[in-house]
């Protein structure tokens, strides 16, 4: 129990007959996720998933016969940005972008529209949100994590799983994970979901795992130093990529000296914040 | 993808915005002919895209076109931080009288593009916007209805930008928000944007950095860049749409995700080890991804041993299993290979590794102690 979504979030899948898609809602259904329909342009009228799930044509359709409040896109890149705009006007809360490689400024204009509308964007580029124990919307696997009072966030998706089954193996379990994306511009930020862990009664210490590139893990500390009163702790990844170099996250490089993982963590060793490059160190300190 | 100059300079014309009479060429000769065309002093500048060109001889003035083609053949014969010159453009030399910079990019923090606009050459402008400082004058810019023009006359007042070139300024920007959105730019930025002494208001250097998620839809701007990449191995990572550079260590690394890789570097570091490269083989890898990325390593005659680091999510174990044994074949050298599964299939592929000479560990740490083991620990701890 605990942030972006709870036992009364229902989920709808926009393009649900894809394969990879398929893998991950049988997933999600299997940990108790709320799967109330999916979206296939032109296959509306079928059910798929040992017909559990009905699919309809639009997210308009799915959103009325359902009453659904959250949706998952796993349309490719070049045919997303049409199924975040077209979520932002069904009428649901949170949309999670799983998609890589969606241009910068389609998901420039995409967030600011669904800011208009009071809609929140996960990701791109993300593995979603887990409850442990409770419900996923995301990519997860099922057995990485078990449930606990640590509220982690973290930019990339495969150092959150690695950490969180590593903290299973300590026997330290999670409250909620949100995966904010590796992109240049991600809808929701570290500091937006510190914001969600400092008010949610089942997050005792926030674990924020940033990695090279831009600024945000300076403001998250910045954040924290200022408005918070749970703690937290931190990890960067990257310290050892070197200046120029681009890795697989677009967000992930370092730029005339901007985006230093040094800098990141003597940003939080500022804020009062115990941090650290080296993986083995962070499990210490989390125990 | 980053553009070189000559590149945005024809983009900057298309566009119309104005910059000085040149053109590019890979001869000292044509470098002459360009010159007495032009029929003023020229600036001779080197086409790679490397910082502080001018500091490592890559930019020089010619007074004559004798000398331009001097400079231009001494130029294309040099290498500029490595990397050798096949073009030169030879530019009119511009004599200033003022100069400013501007650029169009995206703020991070506020998830909008910004104009930014400054008078000092002092700064590195393709971080001046997001950088911490906050002094620099800027309009944010609504992506959904674009720059508009009041916008760049109170950045221009704030600049105290001479009011007889504005309105030229106000063409100048709209354009580059015009390409910005039609390039899928991260970056166009003017630097610097100068008022000549004979009064025209010139481009006389850019940038402009093209999104690389956008490739599916400016392919021809793809095109007319080939090659970008520092080496063989990186070019066939890529072919595979995989992300490959090297480092400078003996311990090969490879993983699936961006963040599990460089922790699996960094980790590597702070145990005193030397990664050889970064490695990295996304989100979905199927076998012959793997087979590929393992073959790399195994042909790499500077890596003494393989770390493989592999969480399964959307990747299958098994396939990475799959994948790995069919690249033993090109271990010529038996170069140990240490192999962490966890995750999606984990089990049938620890299964499918017994019986062969891969050395599997449940966790990173252990990967590294047992790499130590095979090699030999380093005598000293790496301190970041």
């Amino acid at each position: 129990m605990s942030i972006l979504i709870n036992k009364s979030t229902r989920v709808i899948v926009q393009g649900i007959t894809g394969r990879e898609a398929g893998f991950h809602c049988r997933d999600m259904l299997n940990y108790g996720t709320q799967i109330v329909a999916g979206v296939t342009p032109g296959k509306g009228g079928s059910w798929v998933l040992d017909e559990k799930v009905p699919v309809f044509d639009s997210m308009k359709q799915a959103v009325e016969a359902t009453g659904a409040n959250t949706s998952i896109v796993f349309v490719p890149a070049h045919q997303a940005t049409d199924a975040l705009y077209e979520a932002a006007d069904s009428g649901v809360e949170l949309v999670v972008s799983v998609t890589d490689g969606i241009p910068v400024q389609d998901i420039v204009k995409v967030n600011a529209y669904m800011k208009n509308k009071g809609v929140r964007l996960l990701g791109p580029n993300c593995p979603g949100v887990i409850n442990p124990g409770e419900q996923k919307v995301g990519i997860y696997p099922s057995d990485c994590v078990i449930p606990g009072r640590i509220g982690v966030v973290s930019r990339s998706s495969s150092i959150a799983y690695m950490t969180m089954a590593r903290m299973k193996r300590e026997g330290l379990g999670v409250s909620s994970c949100v995966g904010i994306g590796g992109d240049l511009i991600c809808g929701t930020t570290f500091v937006d979901v510190l914001e969600m862990f400092e008010v949610d009664p089942y997050t005792d210490k926030i674990l924020l795992m940033g990695e090279i590139g831009g600024l945000e893990e300076e403001r998250a500390a910045k954040y924290v130093a200022y408005q918070m009163s749970k703690p937290v702790i931190a990890y960067v990844a990257g310290i050892s990529i070197p200046e120029g170099k681009h890795t697989t996250h677009p967000g992930a490089f370092i730029d005339g000296g901007i985006g230093l993982a040094r800098e990141k963590l003597e940003a939080f060793k500022t804020a009062g914040i115990k941090a650290t490059s080296n993986w083995m160190e962070l499990i210490d300190l989390l125990k | 993808m980053k553009l070189q100059e000559y590149q945005l300079k024809n983009i900057f014309r298309q566009y119309g915005i104005p910059v000085p009479d040149g053109r590019v060429t890979s001869y000292a000769r044509e470098a002459k002919r360009i010159a007495e065309t032009i029929n003023a002093p020229v600036v001779v500048k080197a086409q790679v895209l490397a910082e502080g060109r001018g500091m490592s001889g890559g930019i020089r003035l010619a007074r004559t076109p004798e000398e331009a083609e001097d400079f231009a053949s001494q130029i294309l014969s040099s290498k500029i931080r490595e990397i050798p010159v096949s073009k030169v453009l030879i530019d009119e030399a511009v004599l200033i009288d003022e100069e400013y910079y501007i650029l169009i990019t995206y703020d991070r923090a506020e998830q909008v593009p910004v104009l930014v606009m400054y008078d000092t050459g002092s700064l590195y402008i393709e971080t001046a916007a997001n950088s911490l400082y906050e002094n620099l004058e800027r309009v944010t810019i609504d992506p959904l209805i674009g720059l508009q023009q009041f916008q760049i006359f109170d950045l221009a007042s704030r600049c105290n930008f001479p009011q007889k070139y504005q309105r030229k300024l106000f063409k100048v920007c709209l354009q580059m928000w015009k390409i910005f959105c039609e390039m899928d730019a991260l970056l166009v930025a003017i630097n610097p944007l100068a008022i000549s002494t004979d009064g025209r208001l010139l481009a006389l250097d850019g940038k402009i950095t093209v999104d690389d998620n956008a490739f599916f839809r400016q392919q021809t701007l793809f095109d007319s860049q080939p090659g970008l990449v520092s080496n063989m191995t990186e070019y066939e990572a890529q072919k595979y749409g995989m992300c490959y550079f090297k480092m400078d260590g003996n311990i090969g690394v490879l993983a699936n995700g961006a963040g599990l890789t460089m922790s699996c570097i960094d980790y590597l570091r702070h145990r005193g080890g030397r990664p050889a490269n970064y490695l990295d083989m996304g989100g979905s890898v199927h076998d012959q991804k793997a087979e590929k990325a393992l073959r790399l390593l195994y042909e790499d005659p500077r890596v003494d041993a393989i770390i493989m680091n592999i969480y399964g999510g959307k990747t299958h174990c098994d396939k990475v299993a799959e994948g790995l044994l069919r690249s033993l074949s090109s271990n010529k050298r038996k170069i140990p290979t240490i192999v962490r599964f966890s995750g999606t299939n984990a089990d049938i592929a620890l299964e499918m590794l017994k019986g062969s000479l891969i050395a599997t560990v449940p966790d990173m740490p252990e990967a590294v102690d047992k790499v130590f083991e095979f090699i030999g620990a380093p005598s000293n701890e790496y301190i970041n």
